[in-house]
């Protein structure tokens, strides 16, 4: 398997820099939010009626959606303003991080130009569009 | 200066490069896993509260719900999550970088135990116990 040279990276702050550091601290602001999440559930009364899967399922995106199938009598206080801001953080960060690791997987095993340039232009259209639907439906449910 | 990267597939295969490696390909392999397992779900989510969608977003979901799917995704998930805490850890404080190794050995001890038992739940539900 032959490959063409490319230039390395440049140091200094850049985009790159700036996304390198964005992915790590988008990784502890989603664990940062998932504890929020945890607690939050375990305050409204989900040791009682919640399964340990049905809580995960809150904590990894707080969406009332999440909570249909429970035992959760009252689901009005898993619809609020201040849950639906947690989602879509949420849908930021994981979206963003893990778009941007598919742009270096990307970055990493094609060497075409062409072919890459359009490849991050896609990933681009893929973030864009996902967050979009993504807002519909938290806004939504 | 040119970046060189002609490494060929079987030369690749044939790196030994023990814990890290291992760790950097399963976090790689789990990062696309969520992206496309995730990509889906926000699609089939939006599609399930459409009626022309309905179908096939419900049908998307039900490979969510399969126990086989969740054994595998609940793997690279909460492998990239665990691994992923160590390389911010490592990144952050660089000076700790020198305990890489003992790091990852911490990493597996920390996942073994939580997979296992999350193994042991879905697996006993999914064999309708």
């Amino acid at each position: 398997m032959k490959t063409k040279q490319r230039p390395a990276p440049l140091g200094g702050f850049n985009f790159d820099y700036i996304m390198w550091l964005f992915t790590r601290l988008s990784a502890l602001a989603m664990y940062l939010i998932v504890i929020v999440a945890l607690t939050g559930a375990l305050l409204m009364s989900a040791r009682q009626n919640m399964s340990i899967a049905d809580l995960m399922r809150w904590a990894f995106m707080p969406n009332p959606n999440h909570v249909a199938s429970t035992n959760i009598p009252d689901i009005e206080v898993w619809k609020t303003i201040f849950w639906q801001v947690m989602a879509i953080l949420m849908l930021f960060f994981a979206g963003a991080h893990g778009l941007h690791g598919l742009l270096n997987v990307v970055e990493d095993y094609i060497s075409s130009r062409r072919i890459r340039m359009s490849l991050r232009a896609l990933v681009l259209v893929i973030w864009v569009a996902i967050s979009l639907i993504g807002i519909t439906v938290i806004v939504t449910s | 200066m040119g970046l060189k990267r002609n490494v060929g597939l079987m030369e690749a295969l044939r790196y030994q490069g023990k814990g890290p490696m291992l760790t950097y390909i399963l976090h790689r392999i789990g990062g696309l896993s969520i992206v496309i397992f995730v990509g889906l779900h926000i699609l089939a989510g939006y599609l399930a509260n459409h009626a022309w969608g309905a179908n096939l977003g419900i049908f998307i979901n039900s490979i969510y719900e399969n126990w086989l799917f969740q054994v595998f995704i609940f793997f690279f998930a909460l492998f990239h999550a665990i691994n992923g805490l160590r390389i911010v850890i490592l990144d952050l404080w660089p000076k700790l970088i020198e305990y890489q190794r003992e790091a990852i050995w911490l990493e597996w001890f920390v996942f073994l135990p939580i997979y296992g038992i999350a193994l042991f739940v879905i697996v006993r539900s999914g064999l309708g116990g």
